[in-house]
């Protein structure tokens, strides 16, 4: 009995040395998945009460901090968050790890800034129209800063793996091409348990902080989104904090009336700033259209010399004015009468 | 009116929109780029498959195009004139994923051989002559169901190996794609200002189908970088006609896409 008990203690300790070292390879691994306790104990930690959250743009980027992974809303020219952009630039954050589903001049403008020197995205440049960004070749060929690319499906399984608190996301895309080998092991695939398939595991983006840019919300961040959602609502649910920017401030009595038009709920928003034009010269849908002649000049800027080009953008149209009211004054009266005019045409029929 | 007198001439993406739309099958639901994807889907939309289906990347099932109001990319309000429904940018991609997606629709910068599609690194990917705009949703559609790419051909543009594979196609022939776990779809046609091209069934390698009125084989030869392969009864296409430029015209009045 003696010697068949040793002997079972012998294969328990060599199980439990095996689990240890196991345990150790783990949390050795290169993983950018945040621990689910970690996630769990920082959502617990946040104020979910039922409060108002109106502050002013700078007082907004301050809940940002430098090293930060920022998430962008929005898409392409769509429902960018510039304002809150704007104010990221003019406040010097450093070292931020930028996402986006698809990425246009505003990543020119915070690789040129210096805010950020990574941007996680699935395609980086101002729009088709304006054929491939200078500013971004610039940065990615003279290795200065990473545009890190993920196809897009991959982008959104990506945060919606974050906003559905699971480490990674089952998908059938990406496998077999070089994006996949471009992003070394972060991207692992595996046999399905159940069909023997192989399949691409995209690991959970959870941002530190999630930028949003709406039509409309209330004081206590409920949002409601017209048109074209794109990302922004996983987002929300991913992120540790969410700072929405909206076009204007509505009460939460015209929420109640339509709570079916609610796509972000209060309690993931922290901080909610009134910005007529926020996503100007990108558009807002229902409000304005891009501001074209604008986007031409930005391309005509930085076309000739890219980064003389963006500096001198930054110069004007971030740095001069002292506030977002000069600034819209600086992109000039008949180019916001223009494109809000396209802009509800949307409407029209 | 126009008159409908002589041959009708018209441009390069004129020639691409035209013998694109011509692939379609009417009841198709169509996973479309913006240019001459989306303006051959609405043109087969318009002429001979009124139950075409368009779906946009940023979120958009079904849009009807307003003439002279073409989006400037998949994302912006004007891919929802009219449609369907809206629906966040994972979900309508997720559909490709599902199989509700016939065909992919999309132009391209550099194909190989096997019809893999670069749209990411011309050169060395770790020291980059040129750092291209990347995938967007072009490696989701590509893995995800058959594929129509439209382009120029041109000897640079059509090579024997893409410097990065980003949007898959028959990887490296026969059952690579397969093997690689890519168990449904693939590229299947390729038009150019020169010709229709399919692939080989077991090689999985380019194939000239027919050629575009006037087009010689050699003119082919001489603007591919690799030998391709001519099919046993290749065809010559049918010009494009006058309503099909008519409504090309009318649907890109600015000459936007079509010039």
């Amino acid at each position: 009995v003696n010697s068949a008990g040793s002997a079972r203690d012998g294969i328990f300790r060599a199980c439990l040395q095996a689990v240890t070292a196991a345990k150790e390879k783990i949390s050795t691994m290169s993983s950018s998945v945040k621990p689910y306790a970690d996630l769990r104990r920082e959502t617990a930690a946040r104020d979910r009460g039922l409060r108002e959250k109106v502050m002013r743009l700078e007082q907004a980027v301050g809940l940002i901090s430098d090293g930060d992974h920022v998430a962008i809303g929005g898409c392409t020219m769509s429902r960018t968050p510039i304002a809150l952009v704007w104010a990221l630039i003019r406040a010097a954050k450093q070292n931020l790890t930028i996402s986006r589903s698809i990425t246009s001049t505003e990543g020119d403008l915070l690789f040129v800034a210096g805010v950020s020197r990574h941007i996680i995205t699935s395609w980086f440049t101002q729009g088709i129209v304006w054929g491939v960004s200078k500013v971004m070749r610039h940065f990615t060929e003279n290795r200065l800063a990473q545009f890190e690319e993920w196809s897009h499906m991959s982008m959104g399984l990506r945060y919606r793996a974050g906003a559905m608190g699971i480490p990674f996301m089952p998908s059938r895309s990406m496998i077999g091409s070089d994006v996949a080998v471009q992003v070394g092991d972060q991207l692992k695939t595996m046999r399905c348990p159940y069909t023997s398939e192989e399949v691409a595991l995209v690991p959970a983006l959870n941002p530190d902080v999630a930028l949003i840019h709406v039509q409309r919300c209330d004081a206590f961040g409920n949002a409601q989104l017209d048109g074209l959602q794109f990302m922004d609502i996983d987002l929300a649910m991913a992120a540790k904090r969410v700072i929405l920017t909206t076009e204007r401030i509505i009460s939460n009595d015209q929420i109640r009336r339509r709570p079916d038009h609610t796509r972000i709920p209060f309690f993931t928003v922290d901080a909610v700033v009134e910005v007529p034009f926020g996503a100007a010269p990108h558009e807002c849908y229902g409000l304005y259209e891009p501001f074209y002649p604008h986007l031409d000049q930005y391309a005509e800027w930085t076309g000739t010399d890219p980064i003389a080009g963006a500096k001198r953008y930054l110069a004007e149209f971030y740095y001069e004015p002292s506030d977002w009211a000069q600034y819209l004054t600086k992109l000039g009266m008949a180019e916001i009468l223009a494109a809000s005019n396209r802009g509800r045409s949307v409407y029209n029929d | 009116m126009t008159k409908r007198q002589g041959a009708p001439t018209y441009t390069t993406s004129e020639l691409l929109a035209v013998m694109a739309s011509r692939l379609m099958k009417d009841g198709q639901v169509v996973f479309a780029g913006i240019g001459v994807p989306l303006l051959a889907a609405t043109l087969a939309q318009r002429t001979f498959a009124p139950q075409l289906t368009i779906l946009f990347e940023g979120g958009t099932i079904g849009p009807f195009i307003v003439p002279g109001e073409l989006p400037p990319s998949t994302n912006e309000q004007r891919c929802t004139r009219r449609a369907n429904m809206v629906l966040p940018i994972t979900d309508v991609l997720l559909l490709l994923q599902r199989g509700y997606v016939d065909v992919g629709f999309m132009g391209g910068a550099q194909i190989d051989r096997f019809g893999n599609l670069n749209s990411s690194f011309i050169g060395d990917p770790s020291h980059p002559k040129i750092r291209l705009p990347g995938t967007g949703g072009g490696n989701d559609i590509s893995s995800l169901t058959h594929m129509i790419v439209a382009m120029k051909h041109e000897k640079r543009r059509f090579v024997s190996k893409v410097d990065f594979i980003t949007s898959p196609g028959w990887i490296r022939g026969f059952q690579s794609r397969q093997d690689s776990g890519l168990t449904h779809g693939g590229m299947w046609r390729v038009v150019t200002d020169l010709a229709v091209i399919g692939f080989d069934e077991e090689r999985r390698e380019m194939k000239v189908l027919a050629l575009h009125e006037g087009v010689r084989r050699e003119q082919v030869i001489d603007n591919t970088d690799f030998d391709i392969l001519f099919g046993a009864d290749l065809e010559v296409t049918r010009r494009p006609d006058h309503f099909e430029l008519e409504v090309l015209r009318e649907l890109d009045p600015q000459r936007l896409y079509t010039a």
